[in-house]
C-alpha cells in the first residue's frame, strides 16, 4: 500500500517536471511575433494577426480585416516617440501620394493617452486612418520591440516587409516604395 | 471630564474624516503604478511615458482626484496591466488565491511527509503475542489459586 504511494508521488513529481518543461519549451517556440519578421525578411509574407481596434480619428472601431483587397501601411507609432515626429509628415505624404491606389496608411498608436495622441495627429495633420491600442495587447503578434515600426501588407493582408525604426531616412524611403508596390503586385 | 468626551469624539471623527480625504501621495501612486513600455514601476523608470504619466497623476492630484480615481483613469488608457498588483476580484482574485492555495496544498503535502517518514521510522507494530494453550492454562490456574 506504502509502496504503490510512493509510486504515485513519483508519477505525479515527474508528470509536474515534465510540464513544466514542456510549458518553457513552448514559451520559447511560440514567439510568433519574431517569426513573422524573420519571415517577412525571407521574403514568405506571412499572415499579419488580425485586430480590431478603436479608432482614434473618429468614432467606432476598425477592423483590419476591412482593409483586404488594398495594401497597407501599418505605421506603430507612439505620441512620446521621438522618430515617430520625424517620420508623420512623410507617411502622411505617402498617403497623399498613393490613397488613390489602393494603398491605405494605418496608424496604430499604442501604449500612450488618447490625448496626446489626438494632438500628435492635428500637429502634423495626420488625415489617414489612426487606431488606438493603449496596453499595447496587438503589438506582440507583430513582433514589434521598440517604436516606431511599420509593416507593408499585400492585398491579402500578408507581410511584404516589416521596418524597426523611422522610414523617412533617405536609405528607407525607397524601401518603402518599393515594398508598397510589391503589396500592390499580389 | 464628562462634559469634554462628546467633544473629544467630535475631534476625532474630524481628524479621520481629515486624514481619509488628504490627497494621494504621488510617490505612493508612482510605487503603484507600472511603465507599460519598460514594465518596471514608475518610480524606477525614466520612460518618456513613465515621465508623462507621472506628470498626468501630479496633475491630476492637483484638480482634486481621488488615488482610486487616478488608477481608474490610467487603467482606461493603458489597461489593467498597469496596476503593480492585480485587482482583489474578479480574474485578478487568482493572482492572490493561487499562490495561498499552493502554499497550503505544500503544507499539507509537507505534513503526510512527514507522518509517512515517522510511521516508518517507528517500524511495524509489535503483533500481539498469543500465548499456547499450555501456558494459557497454567496462567488460568495461578489466577484462580491467587483469586481463591
Amino acid at each position: 500500500m506504502a509502496s504503490r504511494a510512493r509510486l504515485v508521488g513519483q508519477g505525479a513529481a515527474i508528470g509536474l517536471v515534465t510540464l513544466l518543461f514542456l510549458l518553457l519549451a513552448w514559451s520559447l517556440v511560440s514567439d510568433e511575433g519574431s517569426d513573422l519578421k524573420s519571415a517577412a525578411a525571407r521574403g514568405d509574407r506571412p499572415q499579419a494577426p488580425p485586430f480590431t481596434l478603436e479608432r482614434l480619428d473618429e468614432d467606432g472601431d476598425f477592423d483590419l480585416f476591412s482593409l483586404r483587397g488594398k495594401a497597407v501601411v501599418l505605421n506603430v507609432w507612439a505620441s512620446w516617440c521621438i522618430p515617430c515626429k520625424e517620420e508623420a509628415p512623410f507617411l502622411e505624404q505617402v498617403w497623399q501620394d498613393n490613397r488613390d491606389r489602393d494603398v491605405v496608411i494605418v496608424g496604430l498608436d499604442a501604449k500612450d493617452f488618447r490625448a496626446d495622441a489626438r494632438k500628435f495627429a492635428s500637429r502634423f495633420a495626420l488625415t489617414f486612418p489612426l487606431v488606438y491600442d493603449g496596453p499595447g495587447d496587438t503589438l506582440d503578434g507583430f513582433g514589434v520591440t521598440g517604436f516606431p515600426e511599420t509593416f507593408v501588407l499585400d492585398r491579402e493582408g500578408r507581410v511584404v516587409e516589416a521596418f524597426a525604426g523611422a522610414v523617412d531616412g533617405d536609405d528607407v524611403r525607397p524601401r518603402l516604395l518599393a515594398a508598397i508596390d510589391r503589396a500592390l503586385e499580389t | 471630564m464628562r462634559r469634554a468626551l462628546p467633544l473629544v469624539a467630535v475631534l476625532g471623527a474630524v481628524l479621520a474624516g481629515a486624514a481619509s480625504a488628504a490627497p494621494p501621495n504621488a510617490a505612493d501612486l508612482e510605487a503603484e503604478l507600472v511603465c507599460p513600455v519598460c514594465e518596471t514601476t514608475l518610480d524606477q523608470s525614466n520612460a518618456p511615458v513613465a515621465e508623462r504619466m507621472k506628470t498626468f497623476i501630479r496633475v491630476q492630484i492637483a484638480a482634486g482626484d481621488s488615488e482610486q480615481e487616478i488608477k481608474d483613469a490610467l487603467v482606461a488608457e493603458f489597461g489593467p496591466e498597469v496596476l503593480a498588483e492585480p485587482p482583489d476580484g474578479g480574474f485578478g482574485l487568482l493572482a492572490w488565491l493561487l499562490p495561498l492555495g499552493a502554499l497550503l496544498g505544500g503544507a499539507v503535502a509537507v505534513g503526510l511527509l512527514i507522518r509517512a517518514w515517522s510511521r516508518r521510522a517507528a517500524g511495524p507494530e509489535p503483533a500481539e503475542e498469543r500465548l499456547g494453550p499450555e501456558l494459557e492454562r497454567l496462567v488460568d490456574e495461578e489466577l484462580a489459586r491467587f483469586d481463591g
